[in-house]
């Protein structure tokens, strides 16, 4: 056992023949937020669709290697991979409500795991909704269909539909790269807020946006993890000449 | 040369628009001659053309609608009461019965005297009915023409006796034809939807990319058999296995039809519902599993619903294109005009009824234009059909 939210031991990760990622180590602590950055094509989604078996979805990937989510190893016989993904929220980089009432997208989570109770049920997609800063916007149309939202609303709808089921970790595919900046800015301010009591990380491209948000940072490169380390320290000082060119916008 | 490219463009151009043309114009008379001939059926009677029907002058029926006249010769009314009349037994009498009646140096040659017996021996029997052709119809005959009520719209649809050749008054009642189309196509949907759903679903999300290159070719070459190769499986395998499996006297049965056409439609069905299931974006899927829902519940909450529209329209495609073909399930029906009760009856569908009847009736007869009565019923059930697939297709979330 560890008390690492998240531990990755010499991964390597591979679509059919092409060598995504390449012997990757990394740990995310309970309540930090962690932000993976690099040049697109570097492999910062495939490592993250690793810690819900997302990829386990796409036909032709291979793994070798370890991966653990709270002490427990996520790709052992046994585990319940339903299970695993409720207890791990993503959020994507394209806003993915589903074709149902704003009420019946938070609900989801709630209904698919066994969920009964009308009020219980409520009471949570009500919470959630205030958690992810949607609840003045949406309050009187809870029984609209989620694609009357706007870009930026239903990506916090998302937010909110993955708090929904309580996850310890959340991961967030550069969930603000097709929104515009003040919907970008209310996300940020979502995410801080988080902090207190998730585990997060973090893809995005944005460098301002990981020195804003993140305790942590790692830099990809062409599938490799550079380094990561403090952000404060990545951006100030870090070791690797790629990660110093990357973030003094020298390439990327 | 840019030219040359515009005097092409033109050309092609005109050729599409021509060609488009004709076939709206051909479609459009083809459906002006189905409603012409069909609805010259309504300002005739059921009696064929020159022939009438006759009675004692002292008869106090005036009218008979052409199902009491059918009954009367078939012996299921004998006696004028039953039709309103006085309580006097009925006797019945065709041209063969009345001809038969006289010797032939009483008829003459040519039959000449044939009409003064006629009137003679109706005025002289109260109770006979009597049809012939209206040249045996003396000069100042003194019996009663009995004239027969106009077939109307209301009792074509709604009359539950379909007796096209009976004599002297045909008996049009298409609603027996009508619920036996509709049965044969709800059974047929019953049993089409299921399965083709599922086959759609298992080749769209669960068989590996393999599975389906192989899967696919074979349902779709089940849409290149043709239906008389369906019928004959189905008179030769399916309606024998339905007879000895619920005990019938009869294996031709509206089940075997619907199943017949349920096989029809699948590959239809398949191909179209497996093309709307995979037009749900992956994004969802991915949005419901990544909540910890299994690959069924995303499969019934997520794909399913937004495929719904799609997969409608698929299963009312399918059958309606089903329910147009004729051969096989005229083959194992069984073909009897009567209301079905329940699957395991024999019925008749109206394209079956058309294809069967239609080389025996003479051209431009009633009976003739009550087939194509039927082909305008059949075209807007299918036309309803065809609505419907346009208001779901068009009804998104
Ligand atoms: N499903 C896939 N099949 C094949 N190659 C993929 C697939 N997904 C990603 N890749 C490749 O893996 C590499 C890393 O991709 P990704 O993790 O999406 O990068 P990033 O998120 O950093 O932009 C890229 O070169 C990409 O082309
Ligand atoms: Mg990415």
């Amino acid at each position: 056992m560890s008390d690492h939210k998240v531990e990755v031991k010499n991964l390597d990760l591979y679509y059919n023949d092409f060598h995504a990622l390449k012997n990757i180590n990394f740990t995310a602590e309970a309540k930090t937020v962690s932000a993976f950055i690099g040049p697109s094509g570097c492999g910062k989604s495939s490592l993250l669709r690793m810690f819900n078996r997302m990829n386990d979805l796409i036909d032709g990937t291979r793994f070798t290697g370890e991966v653990f989510v709270d002490g427990q190893d996520i790709y052992e016989k046994n585990i319940d991979v339903d299970g695993l993904r409720k207890n791990v929220g993503m959020v994507f980089q394209k806003p993915n409500p589903f074709p149902k009432t704003i009420f019946e997208n938070v609900a989801y989570g709630l209904r698919v795991n066994g969920v009964k109770d009308k009020h219980f049920i409520e009471k949570k997609v009500t919470e959630a909704i205030k958690q992810a800063a949607l609840w003045d916007e949406v309050k009187d149309k809870l029984k609209k269909s989620a694609m009357e939202l706007s870009g930026g609303q239903q990506q916090r709808l998302c937010i909110a539909r993955a708090l929904a089921v309580e996850p310890a970790l959340i991961l967030m595919d550069e969930p603000a790269s097709a929104l515009d900046p003040i919907s970008t800015g209310k996300i940020e301010d979502l995410i801080f807020e988080l902090k207190n009591q998730y585990s997060i990380i973090i893809v995005t491209h944005n460098l301002q946006q990981a020195g804003r948000i993140s305790d942590f940072t790692a830099f990809f490169y062409m599938g490799e993890l550079v380094e990561w380390n403090k952000t404060k320290t990545i951006f100030t000082n870090p070791t690797d000449i790629r990660t110093q060119n990357y973030i003094t916008g020298r390439f990327g | 040369m840019k030219k040359l490219k515009r005097i092409f463009d033109k050309i092609t151009h005109g050729v599409l628009f021509t060609s488009s043309m004709v076939t709206s114009v051909t479609v459009l008379l083809v459906i002006v001659f189905l409603f012409k001939e069909g609805i010259g059926l309504f300002n005739q009677t059921a009696v064929e053309n020159h022939v009438v029907v006759v009675v004692n002058s002292a008869n106090s029926v005036h009218e008979l609608t052409s199902k009491q006249v059918k009954d009367i010769f078939n012996q299921d009314i004998t006696n004028w009461k039953e039709v309103g009349g006085q309580d006097l037994e009925i006797t019945t009498r065709s041209i063969d019965d009345l001809a038969g009646q006289f010797t032939e140096e009483e008829l003459g040659t040519d039959m000449v005297n044939l009409p003064t017996l006629i009137d003679q021996y109706i005025s002289d029997n109260p109770g006979v009915i009597a049809y012939f052709p209206d040249t045996y119809l003396k000069k100042d005959f003194r019996s009663k023409k009995i004239p027969l009520a106009k077939i109307s719209v209301k009792e074509f649809i709604s009359g539950v006796e379909w007796y096209p050749t009976s004599q002297p008054a045909a008996v049009y009642g298409a609603w027996p034809l009508i619920l036996g189309t509709l049965w044969v196509s709800l059974g047929a949907i019953l049993l089409a939807l299921p399965i083709g759903l599922i086959t759609a679903l298992y080749m769209a999300e669960v068989a590996g990319q393999r599975l389906r290159n192989m899967l696919k070719p074979v349902v779709e070459l089940l849409s290149g058999i043709p239906s008389v190769v369906y019928g004959f499986f189905g008179l030769v395998v399916l309606v024998p296995l339905i007879q000895r499996l619920f005990k019938l006297d009869v294996g031709e049965t509206a089940l075997a039809g619907s199943i017949i056409l349920a096989i029809m439609s699948l590959p239809t069905i398949i191909t179209i519902a497996e093309d709307a299931i995979r037009t749900t974006p992956r994004a969802l899927k991915e949005a419901s599993l990544a909540l910890g829902a299994s690959h069924w519940q995303t499969m019934t909450r997520v794909t399913i619903p937004y495929a719904k529209s799609g997969i409608i329209a698929a299963v009312i495609l399918g059958i309606g294109r089903a329910v147009g073909e004729t051969m096989a399930v005229l083959m194992v029906t069984g073909n009897a005009s009567v209301i079905p009760h329940t699957f395991l009856e024999p019925v008749r569908t109206i394209p079956a009824t058309i294809a069967a009847e239609l080389g025996e009736a003479p051209f431009g007869g009633t009976h003739f234009k009550a087939l194509f009565a039927l082909g305008i019923i059949l075209f807007i059930i299918t036309f309803i059909f065809n609505m419907l697939v346009e208001t779901v297709k068009t009804k998104k979330v």
